[in-house]
Parts: C-alpha cells; structure tokens; sequence
C-alpha cells in the first residue's frame, strides 16, 4: 500500500508506485488489445519522417490541435473591457460556459457571460422569445451599466436578426428604451477569435457613435490594445508610457482590471473597463491606434470613415516596434517622448547587449496569433535569432505576405518558413524534420514540447498551466526585458539540465555566466 | 460513521425567499421551482427517521440570461461519455470552438502513447466554414475520416460528435459513418449531440449511450473469455486516476475488471462489456441508460456503488461482495481490515483540523450527493449541495445523503448561488472552475469538485487520503488570514476566524 497519512500522495507520485504500475500492465496486456509494442514504436517513428511531413502538410479537410478560437469568445473578452458591461450570447447555453471557463482557466479569474439558452424550440421557432425574456433577466439580475450582446453558430444558422430582436426586446420592455444594447453578430465558422473581438468593439463605437457630431479633439488618441492574454500587465504598462508622455488617451476595451481584482472580501463582478462616456468621447480623438492589426481590421475601417486617421500595429514588442508605436503616437499628440521612456530603452538594449552571446544564432519556431507571430518574429531577429517556423492557424494570405517581408529584411529571417492556416499537428512534423532551439506559443505546446524535445516558452494566450504571467507586460522596453529573461531562463535551465550529472557531463555546470 | 446534525431550514427557506424576490416575476415563478430545504420524510422521526426529500424541478430548460453554470449535450457527449474513450479519434464536427474549449480539460488520465495509439488530449476537428455550412459537411466529414486513416492507422476506431450547426443543416453522419466503416473495417460512430438539443449536458450523455448501444455492441465478433468475477466499472472517466484507485482495489478483493467505461478505456473494453457478469456505477447520471439497456438485453445485473470516503467504501465493497458469494466477500473483509489504520490514521490526522467545518456543493452527475459522506467521515457538515443536470431520481437518492434543512438548487444560476454563499458563509464551497474565482474574492476557502482542482485522485481509499489533504489545504491555509489590509478601519465582523489564531 503506498499511500500514507503521513505522506499523501497525490496522482503524481501515487500512479508511478510499483502497485500501480503492475496494475496498469496488466490491465494494457489482458484487456485493452493493443498494437504489439513494435508497430506502436515503427509508426512513432515513422511521424518524425519527411514522409509523414509531407502527408501531414498534405491534409486538405481535418484540422488537428488548431491554434485558434471561435468567434464569439473574442466578442465576450472584448466586452469584459467596457465598465460595468454584460456579455449576453445569444444561442445555445454551453457555449457561453465554455467562454467563461475558457477565460477562467487563463486569467484564474471570474469570467462573466449569460446566454439565452436557446434549445430545440428555439431551432424551430427562433430565439426572439429568448432574447426579450433573456435582456429582461440579465438587466434586473446582473446590473449592467450595458448589455454587449453576440451569437453562437446556432443562431446565426437559423438566422436571427439582433438588431431587431434588441429592438422588439426594448419594446416589450426588457430594457428600458435608452439602455445601451451594442451588439455584433459573431458566426463560429467565419473567421475565429481575433474576429469576434473586431466585431464587438466595432459594434460598441457603432452603437454609440452612430448619429453623433463629431468635435476634433487635436492630439487625443484612441488605443485599441486587440485580444491579449497579456492585457493585465501589457495595458497597465502601455498606460504608464503613455502617462509619461503625457498624451490625451483613451484606452478603448481595457479588460486589465476586469481580469486582475484584488482579494479582499468582496466579489466584483465588474470592475475598471473603458468608461461609457469616454467611449462616446473617443469620436472625437484625432487617432485611433490599434495594437493589433488583424484583431481590428472592420474596427479600424470604421474609425477611418468616421473621419479619424488610423494607424495599426502588430502587437508592439521588442525594441523597434517599440520605437515606431511610440514615435505614431509622438507624432499625432505632438509630445515628445520623455528621456526617461529614452533611459528604459537603453537599459533594454543594454540586456540585449549583455546576454547575445546566448541568442545569437538560436532558431525559433513561433505560433499564435498573426499579431503576436509577427511581433516575436520581429523581436527574435533583435537578439540575432532566427525565426525559423512562424505559423498562425487563423493568418491570413495578406499576414503571410506581410510577414514574409518582415523576414526578408533582415539576414536572420532569411531561412524562415511561414505557415498560414496550419495547425499544431503540422507543427509536430516541422519540428521534427526541421528542428529548432526554442519554440514560442501557450499552453497547447506542451505536447510539442513533450514529442519533439523542444523547450517551449508560454508568451501567449491561453496559458492553463503556469500562473501567473499574464500579470507581467510583454509590451514596451519593459516587457521586452521580461520577454528577454523568460527567453534566457528557458536556455539557461536546459543547459543546466544537461550538464548536471555528476562527474559525467558537469564540467558545463557553470556558476557564472 | 456519518454525524448527526440538523441544517437551519429557516434560514434557508429565508435565503430563498430574498434571492427570488429580486428577479423578474415571470423568472421567479419558475426558479422557485428547483429551490428548496429538505426535509424528513417522516418529521416525527426518531430511529427508522426515513430520508429526506429535496422535492426540486430538475432537467427542464434554464431561463434565458441569467449565468447557468451548465453546459451542452456536445459536453455530455464528447467531453463526458466519448472523449476519454483513448484509443478512438473523436471528431469535433462542426467549428472550431467546441473542440478548442474541451480540448484536454477534464483530466481523464490514461496510459497511452499519445497521438500513436491513443488520442484523448487532441483535438480534432472538421473547423467549419461558411461554405460547410451552406453546402453541407458530408462530403468533407468523408474527405477528414480518410485521412485520419492514412495519418493515424493505429486508431481503434472514430466518433463524430456534433455541433450544432450539424443538426441544423441536416448532415446526414449517419450515412457517412456506415460507408466509411464499411470501406475502412473501423468502428465509426456518429452521435448526434449537438449543444442545442436537450437542457444540459444530460442529454448528451444519453444520446453517446445510445451510440454506444447502436454502433459499438454486436458490430464486432468479439473474442473473450469471460470469467465468474468479471465487472465492468461504467461510468468512473478517471479524474486525475479515480478510476485506477478504484481498480486497485476491486482487484483485491478477487474481481476482474474487463472494462473501465470510459477513462483510460479502449473500444475492445467496451467491445466486451456485454460478456461481463455484472455492471458496476458510479456516475449514474451519465451512463444509468447503457446499463439498463445491458440488463434487458444481455441480462447483465448492475449496481450503484460510492467510492468517496471509507464509510461509503466500505458499505460498496460489503454490497458488491455479496453478488459474488462468500469467497470475495471473505476477501473484501480483508481488505478492509487492510485499509482501516490508513483510514484511521487520516482521520485521525484530518478531522482535528476540519471538524465542524461546513461545506456547500454544486457540481454535476453524482457529485454533490456522493461526496457528502465523504466529507462527514472528516467530521464536516454539508449545508447546501445541488446539481447542474440532474432528473428527479437524482434527487431522489440525494434524500438518502441529506440532512433535515439541507439547502437544495438545481440548475442555480451564479447569481442565486452568490447570495446562498453570501447568506451562508459556508467554510468551503466545492463546484467549478467557473465558481471558483468569484467565491475565493469573498474570502472563502475553494475545491473544484470536478476536475478535483488539479490533485486527484479521490477515489477509494488512497484517493480518501488525497481527499483529506486537499480540504484542509483549502480551508486551512494563511491566506485566508490575508484579505484585510491592518490599518484598514475594521467595522465587520473579521471575515472569517482566520487560521492564524
């Protein structure tokens, strides 16, 4: 018997006791009727082969360990960044416990979100009834200050309208007439998360723009930071930028408190989140700058109609995309960027300059989303790494093409390879046959990192199983230097690994380094 | 060893009151149906005092925009019944969404060589598109079930579980299952478990049980010789291993398992059920449907037996002891008697430290009435506990766990369930990862109750162990002691007796 009170075991240790480990056999050899162990380990490495790779890469309909999301889970994060906001799905219910665990899991957080738990009848007949007794429910329940509302595939199958079910709803007095009801129609089979997100912030300046004069405001700024993981740590530190420069700003979709309430006693259901009347007041900055490009195609198209000028980026990290996120916004407000921001970006490259011994000529695989793919692509090659698979399951033809150029223009991009639409099982078959260093992503490179001996680095959304790092900015000088430790850390911990058996490979256990 | 002890009904059923008065009418009027205190059945009481009754509607619709914490039949189906079946590849047929958020979440452990032979923390899906959904998904479910041939030759077999777009545009899966089965000699099982229908996650698990009795029994001649102390255990999906400390122990006490439904399970494992001489239950919610079924064709008995907490072990093993005659029964004494100084001495160490400790529950399936003794084994008291999908019979059962005043909700909505614990204080709640954050900000101590908050497993006597040590490693850690910063004026009550004193 291995288990103790005075030592629990819990399933780590428990299921690697001989007990345990004689069961398991048995139970393998008597009654699962397994492959012989040979045919298991020929087809095992049979996967690692150009041959498999090319099968593999060959897949025209089956997606495997995709890196992308659904649509309305990019609306429900970008509603959580507006005050006193409830995310309202309207469709089937366990897609909204879905959303919420979802985001739950990354942020250890309460996630928000109801839905209006449409069922077969509502197949048949629509969900209009759903959605006048739903926004009655919320309102009353929940105390929004506004109910951001977005479907699931069910109801954009059937085809239900939300402009006048919410418009029905207020007649029949779910809410009052006045109440603020944005809302955006989010298909889970058009496009993926970083759509949802376009759309629902989209469908908040709509709602409240919509109608309205505009007054120019010289130099004020809108920022629109795009779905991100890392909004916790990154918008606090794009703030603090900003407030050094002092620019008129308004954050547009700030979910950085929404995703970091204190322990206190108290259970918030809402907390920070761009102001409604500051929202209203964003029509009138002279710029609205979006920190992710593809997170905000329809959005930024809006505000150019509007009549602002717009400018994206690609999720500004690392020292040159720093740079030129902080020379826009110089350039717009006409303030200049303060010796004190010029001090942080020394000490960056300060780091870069102690520590490039250890990157130079380290290939990476990177994935996630286009923004992100890009922007550590981009910062890699500042270190003198290669980045040698960049890969964005939801990239489109016009990022691979942006991001080609992107390689092209420096000597260390020149071996790259770019994957639009693939997924982490192509991955595995790249990893393999062309191997590399470091591969950057989340959580779901675990077994990436397990088949293919690669170290992972978790630097994007979702993060299920570290703590904690969403609390710390990737963005800006600062974040760059987070960005760079983590990096270091990962090849300073393997190299130690390697070299730590005792009077056999320890001649490298170096102390200083 | 349970304790005797009464819950505050009045309190409760004032609690109930509060909370409904603040929805809209229409909406209160039918949540106060799924809220109530149990009750004696028999109030005079005394010894043969019968169980309580926690009379609640359950398994109809969820109101619309209030947070349910349920899910879907596509949840029921694949995230429950199928997707711990390893060696098989389930397809997430429909967009890319469900099979992303149910991607390796519920900790179903197995042994396996991952994406060789065994496939359960993978996701694979047919991530519809607009022109699946205007031309329909046939011709590419065909398209994707060749190719995880030509990529995963060594899979036992494939499940289609569908979205609901699937539904609504009428695929016919059905069709494309039996061509292709037919072409590739597999075993491939649609199931029509699209979120939409049903109210929760229930009735997911019944359609993949009727999959299983439709496209899985008497497809293949299956080769086995069964034997006199065959069992299958159906419905135990191996949270963090509770089907293996459960194994471990029926195979000590001189029983062969011949199947795992469906943690850590093979198709042969299922394959094989019928042969088996009797069924043994523990999640009897999701899979009570394939095991009548099983009775009525094949005349397979089958029990419900609780593996949470020695006094329900050991009344388990007792009773399915006596199905099998005198000599397993002389050996589960045994086996008991092996067991007792660790039970002893868990308690002995635990039940110090949480006597008198109260305990709100909200989980799924079989949870919120099998751990109750668990829990009381340790010496706490279980003030409230509800289901998110269960029918009447569940609760039912839940009558013969319960205390008098127990505080009962089906299907609570977040909103209900934040005022419960506000009103109640309880020293601990255990639900879900949804649950988790918001009680943990209020100050209280926090289990997830389904995926055993990552530890695990809590199954059978090396699992009442772990069980032990994760209560008080939740309610007894400094951090509680933390929440209120010194110099801030104290004008409550502290928010609880804090560890520190």
């Amino acid at each position: 018997m291995p288990q103790s009170a005075e030592k629990v075991l819990d399933h780590a240790p428990l299921f690697r006791e001989p007990e345990y480990r004689q069961m398991l056999a048995e139970k393998k050899l008597n009654f699962e009727c397994p492959h012989p162990d040979q045919i298991v380990t020929d087809q095992r490495e049979f996967t690692k082969t150009w041959e498999y790779r090319e099968k593999n890469l060959a897949r025209e309909a089956l997606v495997i360990n995709p890196a992308k999301a659904c649509q309305p889970l990019g609306a429900v994060f970008a509603a959580a960044g507006f005050e006193r906001t409830m995310s309202f799905v309207h469709g089937s219910q366990g897609c909204v416990a879905y959303y919420r665990s979802h985001l739950s899991r990354h942020f250890k957080e309460p996630s928000s979100a109801v839905s209006s738990s449409m069922t077969e009848d509502a197949a048949v007949f629509g969900g209009l009834k759903n959605m006048v007794d739903g926004l009655a429910n919320t309102y009353k329940l929940y105390d929004p200050k506004m109910i951001a509302v977005s479907t699931t595939c069910m109801a954009e199958v059937i085809g239900d309208d939300l402009r006048s079910f919410i418009e029905n709803a207020k007649n029949e007095g779910s809410v009052p007439s006045d109440f603020d009801v944005p809302f955006a129609h989010t298909p889970a089979f058009v496009g993926s998360h970083v759509d949802g997100y376009d759309g629902m912030v989209k469908g908040v300046l709509e709602h409240f723009w919509k109608g309205s004069e505009r007054a120019q405001a010289a130099g004020a700024i809108n920022i629109i930071p795009g779905f991100d993981g890392f909004c916790v740590g990154n918008n606090r530190e794009l703030k603090r930028l900003l407030d050094l420069m002092a620019v008129t700003y308004t954050f547009i979709q700030d979910a950085s408190d929404q995703f970091d309430t204190p322990s206190d006693g108290e259970y918030r259901m809402y907390d920070g989140g761009t102001k409604i009347e500051d929202v209203k007041g964003a029509l009138n900055a002279e710029a609205t700058l979006s920190l992710q490009h593809y997170n905000t195609r329809k959005t930024l198209e809006y505000c150019n109609e509007v009549g602002q000028a717009t400018a994206s980026f690609h999720y500004p990290l690392g020292v040159q995309a720093t740079d030129e996120f902080l020379m826009k916004v110089s350039a717009i407000s006409g303030k200049e960027i303060p010796e004190t921001i010029r001090m942080e970006r020394g000490r960056l490259v300060d780091a870069m300059a102690d520590s490039q011994s250890w990157l130079h000529g380290k290939k990476y695989a990177i994935y996630g989303d286009p923004d992100f793919v890009y922007a550590m692509a981009r910062f890699v090659m500042e270190t003198g790494g290669e980045p040698t698979h960049c890969l964005a399951t939801n990239g489109t033809s016009a990022w691979q093409a942006e991001i080609k150029e992107l390689l092209a223009s420096s000597s260390f991009g020149q071996d790259a390879q770019v994957w639009a639409g693939k997924d982490l099982w192509a991955m595995r078959s790249l990893l393999f046959t062309e191997p590399v260093d470091l591969l950057i992503g989340n959580s779901y490179g675990k077994y990436l990192e397990r088949d293919t001996g690669t170290p992972l680095i978790r630097l994007t959304f979702p993060i299920f199983d570290r703590h904690h790092h969403h609390r710390f900015a990737l963005m800006g000088y600062q974040g760059g230097l987070r960005v760079l430790t983590t990096i270091l850390d990962k090849i300073f911990d393997k190299l130690d690994r390697e070299s730590s058996e005792t009077g056999v490979t320890d001649y490298s256990y170096d102390l200083t380094r | 060893m349970g304790l005797d002890y009464e819950n505050d009904g009045a309190l409760h059923a004032k609690l109930i009151e509060d909370v409904l008065s603040q929805y809209p009418d229409k909406a209160a009027k039918r949540r106060k149906k799924h809220l109530s205190v149990a009750t004696s059945k028999d109030e005079a009481g005394g010894e043969d005092k019968g169980p309580s009754e926690c009379d609640v509607k359950s398994n109809i619709k969820s109101i619309p925009g209030v947070m349910t914490i349920r899910g879907c039949a596509y949840a029921g189906s694949k995230g429950v019944v199928w997707g711990p079946v390893k060696d098989m590849v389930h397809i997430s047929h429909g967009p890319v969404g469900c099979g992303q958020y149910s991607w390796s979440q519920r900790r179903n452990y197995y042994v396996g060589t991952t994406g060789i032979d065994t496939f359960v923390t993978m996701q694979f899906t047919s991530d519809f598109q607009e022109k699946d959904i205007v031309f329909g998904g046939d011709k590419k479910l065909e398209k994707i079930i060749d190719e995880i041939e030509d990529l995963f030759p060594l899979s036992g077999g494939i499940s289609v579980q569908s979205e609901c777009p699937i539904g609504l545009i009428g695929d016919d899966i059905e069709a494309v299952s039996r061509k292709k089965a037919k072409e590739h000699e597999k075993t491939i099982v649609p199931v029509r478990c699209e979120g939409f229908r049903g109210v929760s996650q229930s009735l997911g698990h019944h359609i993949a049980n009727d999959a299983i009795r439709d496209w899985v029994f008497d497809k293949e001649d299956v080769e086995f010789e069964s034997g006199p102390y065959d069992v299958n255990v159906v419905g135990d999906y191996n949270i963090g291993g509770d089907a293996w400390a459960s194994r471990i122990l029926l195979e000590e006490i001189g029983l062969r398992v011949v199947g795992n439904w469906s943690g850590d399970a093979t198709l042969a494992e299922i394959e094989r059920a019928p042969k088996a001489k009797l069924n043994l239950i523990h999640c009897y919610r999701s899979m009570n449907y394939i095991c009548r079924h099983m009775e009525e064709k094949y005349g397979i008995a089958w029990m419900e037996y609780n593996f949470f907490g020695p006094s329900q072990i050991e009344a388990s093993l007792r009773n399915i002891a006596k199905h099998f005659g005198p000599e397993i029964e002389e050996n589960t004494e045994k086996v008991i008697a092996k067991y007792r100084p660790l039970v002893d001495a868990v308690i002995a160490k635990y039940r110090p430290r949480l006597e008198g400790c109260t305990v709100m529950l909200y989980v799924g399936g079989l949870r919120p009435r099998h751990v109750i003794t668990a829990y009381e084994d340790l010496g706490m008291v279980i003030v409230g506990t509800g289901y998110e999908f269960a029918h009447n019979d569940d609760y039912q059962r839940t009558g013969h766990y319960v205390k008098n005043g127990t505080l009962v909700y089906d299907d609570v909505t977040s909103f209900e369930l934040e005022k419960f614990i506000e009103g109640i204080r309880p020293d601990l709640v255990g639900s879900g990862i949804k649950e988790k954050y918001p009680v943990q900000k209020m100050g209280i101590p926090f289990r997830q109750m389904h995926s055993w908050d990552y530890s695990g497993p809590y199954h059978g006597y090396d699992g009442f162990a772990i069980f032990a040590r994760d209560m008080d490693l939740a309610i007894n850690n400094p951090v509680w002691g933390l929440y209120r910063a010194p110099w801030k004026k104290m004008k409550d009550e502290p928010l609880r007796a804090v560890a520190a004193e």
